[in-house]
């Protein structure tokens, strides 16, 4: 009885829902208005790709079970194919409005998709994570071997500035590239979130965490694996032409396995198991990305430890971290434990202190002590080839590991007898 | 005829380097189940080990010590990393694993800096083992096998001739069982994972030598040898040993041969010049497509024999 079904459907309106993506999108509108610094707009524009990127990687990672790694194949051909797009719409050859470009680099990561995919979601497990390797580091070769197409050393440059101007946008500045995206992005972030509702986000679950039973249930594990894949490459695709569009050149680095691996790293740290983990880690990776390298050589270190640490203590991610707070706000017990986090916190602070002094001086003696080993580290200026400096260093990794390690072990005391307190206020 | 020889020479010997990388990772995967994404990092520290002892206590003694402490270090990284991480399973593992390769790079980038490092040959092993009709055969190559050969050896007579040997076989296909007769299997695998990283450090000894020490060495090597243990198929060390000859041989042989689609077709008739479609397909010479090869091969292989030349599994 699928009309009276209908007529008995109970749907409220969701309102957090919709507060929480109506928040979102005014953000995103109001950010560039706050901070107009060039500085400010590369980043958040740089955000804005990144989330869509991360997003779709962890439809296969957080929602499928399948670890990739040979993302960056779908986004970087996406991208290849819609800056020939763009360079042929600027000759006037076809007809193709910047603000478009997105879908074609979409379809054309949703036809990788289906070429590669087909192969690749045959298995899963590690045997998938390996065939992507190699897909990944296939393409990469054939980078080399066809310079018509991928450009050579030099990549393939454009201008996304062409033809009369369409309501007085030209895609010139960079805060019309940046509304770009966030438009963008946020349909993006709305579609998939969608998808994830949908029958097979759904199944794509049950085949994550259950794949034989989802088989005996009558679903064909491969096929939505393959599914979700295409899908998920549309959507690099997506994020794949906006990176284009922002920087106007697309090089071989563009499916590289570093930048495959980055997407790894950037949703792995916001949290595979919620939807807005990567989103949080999209973020933070192109914090450490564009920000951090700014100011020192090892920023991929930082990243690479921060990431370690993730996986070895909390491999949910930032988001779980955040949700795990959640449920002590919402049980009034997070007042109880805050103090001890600040303890923690402090004393983390000094171990980290004691790491960047390592790292800076090892760095500044091994590798730039060509015009002496004075350096500049937090405006203190000093001797890296002084006693006194890796003195102060291992002053604070003793300190700091030291009362790192009281806080932490106050911590956990604490967090037990909360979740214990849980327990007996259920029974 | 000259040709051929030297380059099956090359092709085995580098084949032979292969076979010592992929031995260690084949011998971690199947005993834990982890697939080492760090591997070839080891390799890389190994061979900046051998460089940074190699100046203080020469290159021989390095050639024994790097690989001990590479091993070491392994160990160290198996019973206080990735133990802690098994409890979280195999996708966490291989994270564990991936993102040490990454830290393990940078770490280097930052002692030893960005450009390469000067590690040279020794006097010893420096100039021609043999000459061939009129190309020399270097003695490092030579040396290279040499030392490899010596490595199945040692490997295959610590496997069975060894008690540690039989309680690793044990341990690869009844884990439980071997724990429940009273082995301790965890430090089985600490043995095991330290064990194929020092293997990976002695390559890396021989392999910074013969090619180029520098941070990228991990990232240009370690897909390749993911290759050969999925070619030969995961978790057989005889799989291993063949794919590895395989690869060796077919990547030398084709980096020197020039002959392309188009030229092929000469051959018989079809004259294919720049007005042909997909001209920059046809005129793509074999030694242009030399480093895609290996790639090829794994998707091939995955796609018609998933559980590779001799594997069992198909997982």
């Amino acid at each position: 009885m699928p009309g009276a079904r209908s007529k008995l459907r109970y749907r409220p309106l969701n309102l957090a829902r919709w507060l929480i993506w109506g928040l979102t999108a005014l953000v995103m509108a109001v950010l560039p208005q706050l901070f107009t610094q060039g500085f400010a707009l590369t980043l958040m524009s740089q955000m804005g790709v990144a989330i869509i990127f991360a997003l779709s990687y962890n439809m296969l990672l957080g929602q499928s079970g399948m670890l990739s790694f040979g993302h960056a194949v779908y986004s970087g051909l996406g991208a290849y194919v819609a800056v020939h797009t763009l360079n042929l719409a600027s000759k006037g050859q076809i007809w193709m409005p910047v603000s478009l470009l997105p879908l074609v680099g979409g379809l054309a990561g949703a036809f990788f998709g289906v070429l590669f995919g087909y192969v690749t979601t045959k298995r899963a497990g590690t045997t998938f994570a390996m065939i992507t390797l190699g897909i990944g580091e296939l393409v990469f070769s054939c980078s080399l071997m066809f310079p018509e197409f991928f450009g050579g050393e030099g990549g393939v440059t454009t201008n996304r500035v062409f033809g009369e101007p369409f309501l007085g946008i030209t895609f010139g500045p960079s805060v019309q590239v940046y509304y770009l995206i966030a438009l963008w992005c946020l349909l993006s972030m709305a579609l998939m979130y969608a998808w994830s509702h949908t029958p097979l986000g759904r199944i794509a679950n049950a085949v994550r965490d259950n794949p034989e039973r989802a088989e005996f249930v009558g679903y064909d594990t491969q096929r939505v694996r393959w599914f979700t894949l295409i899908i998920s490459a549309f959507f690099a695709g997506i994020a794949g032409a906006l990176g284009m569009i922002n920087f106007e050149i697309v090089t071989a680095e563009n499916v590289s396995a570093a930048r495959s691996g980055g997407v790894l790293l950037a949703a792995f740290i916001g949290g595979v198991g919620f939807f807005f983990g990567p989103i949080i880690g999209a973020c933070v990776f192109i914090f450490f990305v564009v920000a951090l390298s700014g100011y020192t050589q090892a920023w991929l270190l930082y990243l690479g430890l921060f990431f370690m640490l993730m996986v070895m203590f909390a491999p949910g991610g930032i988001a779980s971290l955040v949700m795990m707070q959640v449920q002590l706000v919402a049980r009034k017990r997070f007042g109880r434990i805050a103090p001890h986090y600040l303890g923690a916190g402090a004393s983390g602070l000094l171990v980290l202190a004691a790491l960047i002094l390592t790292v800076e001086m090892t760095y500044k003696i091994s590798v730039d002590s060509a015009d002496g080993a004075l350096m500049n580290l937090f405006g203190v200026e000093f001797d890296a080839a002084a006693a006194i400096p890796w003195a102060v260093a291992g002053g604070l990794w003793i300190a700091g590991g030291w009362l790192f390690n009281i806080a932490r072990k106050r911590v956990a005391r604490v967090w037990g007898e909360i979740q214990a307190e849980f327990v007996e206020g259920r029974t | 005829m000259e040709f051929f020889v030297i380059s099956l020479l090359n092709g085995v010997s580098y084949g032979l380097l292969l076979f010592m990388l992929s031995s260690g990772l084949t011998l971690i995967f199947s005993m834990m189940g982890v697939l080492n994404f760090a591997h070839a990092a080891f390799y890389m520290v190994g061979a900046y080990a051998a460089y940074a002892l190699g100046l203080k206590i020469g290159f021989f003694p390095a050639l024994i010590l790097a690989p001990l402490l590479v091993g070491l270090l392994g160990a160290l990284v198996e019973r206080y990393g990735l133990r802690t991480v098994h409890r979280w399973g195999h996708v966490a593992e291989l994270l564990f694993t991936f993102g040490l390769a990454y830290l393990i790079e940078e770490l280097v980038k930052v002692v030893w800096g960005l450009a390469s490092v000067p590690y040279r040959v020794p006097e010893v092993l420096d100039g021609p083992l043999f000459i061939l009709y009129s190309t020399a055969f270097p003695k490092l190559r030579g040396f290279m096998m040499l030392v490899a050969l010596l490595m199945l050896l040692a490997v295959y007579l610590m496997l069975k001739r060894t008690r540690i040997g039989l309680v690793i076989q044990a341990a690869l296909t009844h884990p439980q069982a071997a724990e429940a007769l009273g082995h301790n299997v965890p430090r089985v695998f600490m043995l095991v994972f330290g064990g194929g990283t020092a293997l990976a450090g002695l390559a890396g000894v021989i392999g910074g030598v013969a090619f180029v020490t520098d941070p990228s060495m991990a990232a240009s090597l370690g897909p390749i040898i993911f290759v050969v243990a999925v070619v030969g198929g995961m978790g057989s060390l005889a799989g291993a040993f063949l794919a590895s000859l395989l690869i060796g041989i077919v990547q030398t042989f084709a980096i020197a041969v020039d002959w392309s689609l188009g030229g092929m077709l000469g051959v018989i008739g079809i004259v294919v010049n720049e007005q042909t479609p997909m001209y920059s397909l046809w005129k793509l010479q074999i030694s242009q497509v030399a480093p895609v090869l290996p790639y090829l091969l794994l998707v091939l292989m995955l796609i018609f024999r998933p559980k590779g030349l001799l594997g069992t599994r198909a997982d």
